[in-house]
């Protein structure tokens, strides 16, 4: 449901989002793999605080939710915990193999995934683990679609 | 005093038309510089206008442990006694402000850290009470050097009236006492030293954790308005001399504020944070002995002079 462009108002906020995106990382049972690539992404090299992207400490003050890990049985009731502390309009970008199908944890009793039996997820960002520049790419695809955002139904989850 | 231009100074210089946007100017450059520094490229000056719109657009999360009407007025405080610690500064020659008004503006600046605190607590989380804990000791540890320097700023001057204090300090208590206030700077604008207060992601937020979206926005202002408050205060005790026109005057404010941004953004590059007890030790340490400096000074100046 995008609707057509509303006016001065709405075309400023939809630029300020797309300008100041603030993730959230939640490791789900991750390896630490996509966790380090994340974290590449904010060095000098990639340096994504240009476009305005921080990485938040608290959930409350983030956009974006960068879920990696396969979503293992002990983590669940954090990530939906902390998935409904995200203020709307909230995006959820799946880091990694892992939250995506659960990669070669697939089958294990020890784990509750995939990420989208739990949560809607946004983007897929696949690779084990991904290289930075999918990450930003995958991000990138994120907040297009936070900045479409007009309600807080959450349209597009699988 | 004139309450036209009471108002004036409220609304337009240096109050709200010029804060809002200098306060912006300056968070982006600290975060510009902070990135330049560090060998990246940085975000554009205008980030801090864009993050706190796209805040004020958000979906706030109701929560139901903490008291929302609490929590929706200490920003609203901090932001509002910014404003009025603003009003105050002593920019232009002349009558402006009251005798005693060094008391008020002490007052004010002390209220957003103050609000800071009770918001932590209010908040109900863990990672809000142990930052506002440490705003709190921190507060104590530099309002030592800080009190004393504005006690010696105002012995000297033998008054307690902003804008005579700002014009007619000697030099030699002067140096002393504003070096003892920058040192507390970086401090109150919780730079990295001594960011320990917000620590980002070692304790989440500090006690901003909790807040989101407008609210969140709220404090942004806050501390913009805080940024421009503190070094136009720093700015109006550097320069002794107003030249009575008015936009020479209001010049030379805005010079001297923008060159503190820099250096506290060196600073805060440079260094890395500092544990709570090693915090409180350098302000008690270091900065009381540059405030005593400007204390004897005032008093050996006072009665000198008679």
């Amino acid at each position: 449901m995008n609707a057509p462009e509303r006016g001065l108002f709405f075309r400023l906020i939809e630029r300020a989002r797309r300008r100041s995106a603030w993730l959230f990382h939640f490791n789900a049972g991750s390896c630490n793999g996509c966790d380090i690539e994340l974290v590449a992404c904010l060095t000098p090299r990639y340096d994504v605080e240009q476009v305005g992207i921080c990485l938040e400490g608290s959930p409350r003050h983030a956009d974006v939710l960068c879920v990696s890990g396969p979503v293992t049985r002990t983590t669940r009731a954090a990530l939906v915990t902390i998935y409904s502390q995200l203020p709307g309009p909230k995006v959820v970008v799946a880091i990694g193999s892992c939250p995506a199908t659960g990669n070669v944890f697939a089958g294990s009793p020890m784990i509750d995934g995939p990420l989208d039996r739990i949560i809607p997820v946004d983007v897929y960002v696949p690779g084990c683990p991904p290289r930075p520049h999918s990450i930003i790419a995958g991000v990138a695809r994120a907040i297009d679609l936070l900045a479409g955002r007009r309600s807080a139904v959450v349209e597009g989850g699988r | 005093m004139n309450p036209l231009r009471s108002l004036l100074a409220l609304l337009v210089f240096p109050g709200l038309l010029y804060a809002l946007p200098m306060g912006w100017l300056m968070l982006g450059m600290e975060r510009k510089l902070r990135a330049r520094f560090q060998g990246r490229i940085g975000p554009p000056l205008s980030q801090p206008f864009y993050d706190v719109v796209k805040l004020l657009a958000k979906w706030p999360v109701p929560r139901v442990v903490a008291d929302k009407w609490l929590l929706a007025g200490l920003p609203l405080l901090a932001v509002g006694s910014m404003m009025g610690a603003l009003t105050l500064l002593p920019v232009f020659a002349g009558e402006s402000g009251f005798p005693g008004d060094l008391i008020l503006l002490v007052g004010l600046l002390e209220m957003p850290p103050l609000c800071m605190i009770l918001a932590g607590y209010a908040s109900r989380s863990i990672y809000g009470e142990v930052g506002a804990t440490r705003e709190a000791i921190i507060s104590i540890a530099s309002n030592v050097p800080l009190l004393a320097a504005l006690v010696a700023l105002a012995t000297a001057a033998n008054s307690m009236h902003l804008s005579e204090i700002a014009v007619a300090t000697p030099w030699t208590v002067r140096i002393p006492a504003l070096l003892a206030i920058l040192f507390c700077l970086p401090v109150k604008l919780r730079l990295n030293p001594f960011s320990l207060a917000n620590a980002e992601q070692e304790i989440l937020a500090g006690p901003l954790t909790e807040f989101d979206g407008p609210l969140l926005a709220l404090w942004e202002l806050a501390h913009a308005l805080e940024w421009v408050a503190l070094t136009g205060f720093a700015a109006t005790l550097m320069f002794p001399v107003r030249s009575g026109l008015w936009f020479v005057d209001a010049l030379v404010f805005v010079l001297l504020s923008l060159i503190l941004v820099p250096l506290l953004t060196l600073l805060a590059s440079a260094t890395a944070r500092l544990k709570i007890a090693q915090a409180t030790r350098l302000l008690w340490r270091w900065g009381s002995v540059i405030a005593a400096v400007a204390l004897a000074t005032a008093l050996l100046v006072r009665h000198g002079g008679h």
